[in-house]
């Protein structure tokens, strides 16, 4: 277990490095750099900010210097943001990004995992078929149409209910208070709800069929004993595979949330870093981003293995 | 091993033998396909769609790019709580959107370049990732290790970024957003590919091409390919409402197809902008799009059921 979780952890660091060296290049080849401007610069001053940025030099010796400063936790200044380095505007925008995800998987995962369960239990009913239309609208509205639609009813034309005015901010973060949170939280939280939901639904079904059910309803356990005690632990485990493919839909969907809700995160900077040629803001937030997805899918694994002890890896 | 020699004879017999197989797969699989009454529905919607998408710009009086700033944002004349109204006689169906164009015309336009980036973009994945698939399944052991480790690596980074910075390198030309979106969709269709590639060359039928003499990129042209088109089919009506969604994304940020032209994603965008004094903007082209979403979503289940029916 131990040398599997070191390999895999070992294998990651090339990966890493490939995905590194292909934005790093794709970036290069595109045309127009990150000061170019309507007004041309005197040559002296532009070759002085190109040399300061060590663009003047081969794009090889470049990628050099990246990597080298890299080595030292080093993602160099953004070339755009003036007065920032790309780590400092990833250290203020990662806790932002996080929260919001965070809160949405979090809320995915509690609404998710009951409709699914309920949808199991009343197979074929109409319950089930209800929960499972509604999911498959989930699936399939993009979250840059149900976030302004949102907006639109909650927002904009403002909602009562019994009396009392329940309408939210459309923008904003303030701090992360909770009336600015509901709507972008609920914009990323629904598709995977949706996901979350059949996946359940489709486990629990499987479940629920096998004989230690029957077992434990032949021994006259109540029902929400049998759901919650047995059938759900072996239910929820193909779940866990799909915490990475989750994490990688969520940091797409915080691209347009961000950029909706007027976000602080680290899904606007990618946006405009890729807009204004801001080299190193988009490889310090893909670098990030992809860091992010390797090691959740590693922990993903390892916990499969741990909660499931016919899963060995060993080799 | 237990091999007879063929000849051209046997070879020809056991050609028949297969197409006949195959024949009457798919003819199950239609029958089981036409039974399926949300695919069928779904199948008649987005006929009916692209069929307006082709006709209705043609047919209406209004060009989808002429501005007319006598009537911006107007609601259409059916719009319960009225606004700014057009005066036209109720031709704007859709209303204008804010530079006055006629917003029917504009959302059937969308279509045209939505449905036509999904179309193009699935043909490249497809040709990229069946051609990848199959060569890294047939040949095995090292070269396939290699070709799927890549395919790994390029998986853990959403596939959006990886766009974003391809049209960002491209310059947002139509066609080149057609190609960077299938550049990047092909993984999974490599990845479904190759295992299928796997057990099907293990069959006696691949053994006996060897046999006869046929070339290996003949066996993959002739025999594994046409083998995999069940699967790849399924997947790729699963692959074009990802790529119009990818498009519609890529609008939305401002990175797509430009102005005059436009698409979904671009129509809602600017829907979203103006939704407080004019929502008819936003609603429709966000319905069309959920609507063709939706379609094809059914479409594809349909088809993997009739197709893989131990999987009901």
């Amino acid at each position: 277990m131990l040398s599997y979780a070191i390999r895999r952890f070992l294998g990651a660091i090339p990966t890493l490095f490939v995905i590194i060296t292909i934005a790093f290049f794709m970036m290069r080849i595109a045309p127009g750099g990150p000061f170019d401007s309507q007004r041309r610069l005197p040559p002296e001053i532009e070759h002085n900010i190109q040399a300061a940025y060590n663009l003047d030099k081969p794009v090889y010796q470049q990628y050099g210097i990246y990597l080298d400063r890299l080595a030292h936790f080093d993602l160099g200044p953004s070339f755009k943001i003036k007065d920032f380095s790309v780590t400092q505007l990833i250290e203020q925008g990662l806790p932002v990004s996080a929260r919001l995800g965070a809160s949405a998987m979090l809320l995915a995962l509690i609404l998710g995992i009951s409709l699914g369960t309920f949808a199991a239990l009343y197979q074929n009913k109409a319950l089930d078929y209800g929960v499972m239309t509604v999911a498959m609208v989930g699936i399939t509205i993009p979250t840059f149409v149900t976030a302004p639609i949102l907006t639109l009813i909650f927002g904009v034309y403002g909602v009562h209910l019994f009396g009392y005015d329940v309408s939210l901010p459309v923008g904003g973060w303030n701090d992360g208070a909770f009336a600015n949170m509901v709507l972008p939280v609920t914009v990323l939280a629904l598709p995977q709800i949706a996901i979350i939901a059949r996946l359940v639904r489709g486990s629990m079904v499987e479940v629920l069929r096998s004989n230690y059910i029957r077992t434990a309803r032949a021994k006259g356990l109540p029902d929400h004993l049998i759901v919650t005690r047995h059938a759900l632990r072996a239910a929820l485990l193909p779940l866990v595979s799909y915490l990475g493919p989750a994490i990688a839909d969520l940091l797409t969907g915080s691209l347009i949330v961000e950029q909706i809700f007027g976000i602080p995160g680290i899904g606007r900077y990618f946006v405009q870093g890729a807009l204004n040629r801001d080299y190193t803001l988009v490889l310090g937030v893909v670098i990030c981003y992809a860091a992010l997805i390797i090691a959740l899918n590693l922990i993903a694994d390892l916990l499969y293995a741990v909660l499931d002890p016919r899963v060995r890896y060993e080799r | 091993m237990n091999m007879q020699p063929l000849n051209a004879d046997s070879e020809e017999t056991l050609e028949r033998a297969v197409a006949i197989q195959g024949r009457s797969l798919w003819i199950d699989a239609r029958a089981r396909l036409f039974k399926n009454r949300a695919a069928v529905v779904s199948m008649v919607i987005l006929a009916v769609i692209t069929l307006m998408a082709i006709i209705a710009p043609m047919l209406s009086p209004y060009p989808f790019d002429k501005l007319n700033f006598n009537l911006v944002s107007c609601s259409p004349d059916w719009w319960p709580d009225k606004m700014v109204l057009c005066n036209a006689g109720g031709a704007h169906w859709f209303g204008t959107d804010a530079l006055g164009r006629d917003l029917f015309v504009r959302v059937l336009y969308g279509a045209r370049v939505s449905l036509a980036v999904g179309l193009a973009a699935t043909f490249v994945s497809l040709v990229i990732g069946v051609a990848y698939g199959a060569i890294a399944g047939f040949f095995g052991g090292r070269v396939d290790e290699l070709m799927m480790r890549f395919v790994d690596i390029l998986y853990s980074l959403p596939y959006i970024f990886l766009v974003i910075i391809l049209m960002v390198v491209f310059n947002r030309d139509i066609f080149l957003l057609f190609m960077a979106i299938g550049a990047v969709v092909w993984l999974t269709m490599a990845r479904i590919v190759r295992g299928q590639t796997l057990s099907i060359k293990q069959k006696e039928f691949v053994e006996a091409a060897r046999a006869a003499g046929v070339g290996q990129f003949a066996i993959i042209r002739r025999h594994i390919i046409p083998n995999v088109v069940g699967p790849v089919m399924v997947y790729v009506t699963l692959t074009i409402p990802t790529v119009i969604l990818a498009e519609s994304f890529l609008s939305f940020l401002g990175l797509g197809v430009q102005e005059p032209l436009t698409s979904w994603g671009v129509l809602i965008q600017d829907g979203t902008n103006q939704m407080e004094t004019a929502p008819w903007a936003l609603i429709f082209p966000a319905l069309f799009m959920a609507v063709t979403l939706f379609c094809f979503n059914f479409i594809g289940d349909g088809l993997r059921d009739a197709l893989d029916p131990k999987d009901r």
